[in-house]
């Protein structure tokens, strides 16, 4: 061959070209492998396997990956070295350290449960359309829901997502984390337009979701090329070692425009996907639209996720520039937690009145966010996991209530009228959640809401908390007024039509009503594990102990 | 400028065989016209006049399109493979088989689910 040119410019290192294959511990990314090999093995059970199967085998089959895939990830605590906080794998592409462990454990659990909820058909009915080709209201589908079609590709679907939702807090660079949020967003456009029931609305979900998510991913994308340009580097740790030392020497220092835009894009991205105002409008149409049970996933697993990569990224990435970054994030976290608590209390949907609500969440923990430190990282998992269960729970209990025997579910807050006459195990349940997102004390709410507004305190963000804890009482009036509703209003006509609960949706109602009443009166187990042992002395802006790797 | 040499070369070789082969097809071909031969080069699809209801065409189309993309990318991702083949080992080859067989998996669903039959 003849050699081009060895004239490259001397700043930028020659790539380094070596012959070992790269180390990679393959006991450390086991939890994500298992659940890809799942994904695949999925995809191969819909081309082979008999028609009459696939559901039961693709349930088992997901079940079990994402079990087994949690056991593996529950073991890795006990591989990682005691002494240090964490691992980079992989060429230093994935960080695994105890918050990224935690929250894949997380992740799964929710996933779990969520797929519980995915699972439950009644008399062959699933959440799912019978054929999501065919042309809402056509002769052709009426044949397909007579033929009793059905879509298990949703199982591969979310179990790649699953996969992506791993990957997303644990990527240690930029690139990765772009994948990361690719392979769990693209299969989530997908579910949402699947709905078996208002079917247009949840295409019109999905495409919302999907062009928005991709505008959005388009702002992540332009962000990491300034981040690149100003740092000269990907990866978290030579991120905020470059933003310690003035940038890349390509600019003598003068590029710190480029840095704060790139933070700010990166941010908008980010931002997105957990839906802080003003990047929040497609979750109440999204979580309206799309099938029960993938909402139930997205507000749940797909938000503990987002939050664990944004923590990531403003804590590791960006944490030598925080003093710079958080005056953004205190504007957005007052944003999302005063006007999505107003909107939230006009809403009459009662899908749409849970997505906003869950905006709100996603303003309380970004207080968490904003204090950048170890209690503030652990306030924030402690939110996040307990919110998820509960919101589960919540979506569960909607499957459950229709308007009128095998009619679609009741999404108007009137038709909820008298729900506690009728089922009153079922409206205490839900009344029970929505507690634990007013945050009443003995409900998980509380803790996770005194975790992350202590931490905000502590360090110096009291005007948020004040904020917060005023939004608070806002969403409480409409959490209340549901329970009014339920227990104290005479019910419309006949009131609404329960249907029985499966073992699968009850179970999931069930571990709901656990988790949110063990973690509000027993916390203290989950909140130790979660904070860096040794616990540091006093929180600094950026603690070098907050237990993620570097 | 010796450096550039085969690719002046290469372009002009690929300049000469395009004017040859045009001259050497309107000399020695046979010129017998139909409509479809006179119609503009399009893939597949009637160009005009676009159908009816504001131009649906079949999903066919997007299936065999999606195929495509499968294995495109598959190419893009062995060429480098390739150029650096013996320097990225046993470790390069296992990985790339991985590759190969994830993406066939993919095909493997399109072909069992019926996307590749054409009535």
């Amino acid at each position: 061959m003849i050699p081009l040119t060895d004239s490259a410019p001397a700043v930028l290192a020659s790539p380094v070209i070596t012959e070992q294959p790269p180390a990679i511990d393959y006991g450390l990314l086991s939890p994500m492998l298992v659940v890809f090999a799942a994904g695949v093995i999925a995809v191969l059970i819909e081309a082979f396997a008999p028609k009459a199967q696939r559901r039961s085998l693709q349930l088992g089959l997901a079940l079990a990956s994402v079990l087994g895939a949690f056991v593996l990830t529950v073991l890795q605590v006990g591989a990682l070295p005691a002494d240090e906080a964490g691992v980079t794998t992989a060429l230093g592409s994935v960080a695994i350290d105890r918050p990224t462990l935690f929250l894949q454990g997380t992740i799964l659990v929710l996933a779990f449960i969520s797929l519980l909820l995915i699972a439950e058909q009644r008399s062959g009915e699933s959440a799912f359309a019978a054929q999501a080709a065919t042309v809402p209201g056509s002769e052709e589908e009426r044949s397909h829901v007579l033929a009793g079609s059905q879509h298990t590709e949703v199982y591969p679907l979310v179990l790649f997502a699953v996969l992506g939702m791993q990957l997303f807090p644990a990527s240690n660079d930029f690139l990765t984390m772009f994948i990361a949020l690719e392979v769990m967003s693209l299969p989530l456009y997908l579910l949402c337009g699947l709905a078996r029931r208002r079917r247009l609305f949840s295409q019109e979900a999905a495409v919302k979701y999907f062009l928005l998510g991709a505008f959005s991913s388009a702002f992540f994308l332009f962000g990491i090329a300034l981040v690149y340009g100003y740092a000269g580097s990907v990866n978290f740790a030579d991120i905020n070692e470059a933003i310690g030392e003035g940038g890349s020497p390509l600019f003598a220092g003068t590029a710190e425009p480029l840095l704060l835009v790139g933070i700010a894009m990166i941010g908008v991205g980010l931002l997105f996907k957990i839906g802080a105002v003003p990047f929040h409008n497609w979750k109440p149409d999204v979580y309206q639209g799309a099938p029960t049970p993938i909402t139930a996933l997205m507000a749940s697993a797909v938000l503990v996720a987002a939050f664990g990569a944004l923590l990531r990224v403003f804590l590791m990435a960006f944490g030598a520039s925080v003093e710079q970054w958080r005056p953004m994030l205190w504007v957005v976290a007052i944003l999302t937690m005063v006007l999505a608590a107003v909107i939230a209390v006009t809403q009459r949907d009662i899908k749409r009145l849970l997505a906003y609500s869950s905006v709100v969440h996603a303003g309380f923990v970004l207080t968490a966010v904003i204090a950048a430190s170890p209690e503030g990282l652990a306030g924030a998992m402690f939110y996040l996991a307990a919110y998820g269960f509960t919101t589960i729970g919540a979506f569960a209990v909607i499957t459950l209530v229709r308007t009128h025997e095998n009619g679609p579910e009741a999404a108007d807050l009137a038709q909820w009228a008298g729900l506690g006459r009728t089922s009153p195990l079922l409206a205490g349940s839900l009344a029970l959640f929505l507690l634990a997102f007013a945050g009443i004390p003995l409900t998980s709410g509380f803790i996770g809401k005194f975790a992350v507004f202590q931490a905000a305190v502590a360090a110096g963000a009291t005007p948020l908390v004040v904020v917060g804890v005023l939004s608070s009482a806002v969403t409480a009036f409409f959490y209340v007024r549901i329970i009014v509703l339920m227990f104290f209003s005479e019910p419309e006509g006949s009131g609404p039509a329960v249907i029985r609960a499966g073992a699968l949706t009850g179970s999931v109602i069930g571990i709901g009503v656990a988790a949110t009443l063990l973690l509000g009166v027993y916390p203290t187990p989950v909140l130790d594990t979660m904070l860096p042992q040794p616990v540091g002395e006093e929180a600094e802006p950026t603690a070098a102990d907050d237990g993620f790797t570097r | 400028m010796e450096l550039y040499a085969p690719i002046f070369v290469l372009g002009g070789i690929g300049a000469v065989f395009v004017v040859v082969s045009m001259i050497v097809g309107s000399i020695a071909g046979p010129k017998r016209y139909n409509r479809a031969k006179l119609q503009a080069y399009e893939c597949g699809i009637e160009p005009t006049p676009q159908p009816a209801g504001g131009g649906r065409f079949t999903i066919k189309y997007y299936l065999t399109a999606m195929l495509f993309i499968v294995f495109d990318i598959e190419i893009i991702f062995l060429y480098p493979w390739a150029v650096h083949f013996d320097a990225l080992g046993l470790f390069g080859l296992i990985a790339m088989i991985l590759f190969l067989v994830n993406v066939s998996i993919a095909y493997a669903y399109e072909w069992r689910r019926g996307g590749l039959e054409w009535n």
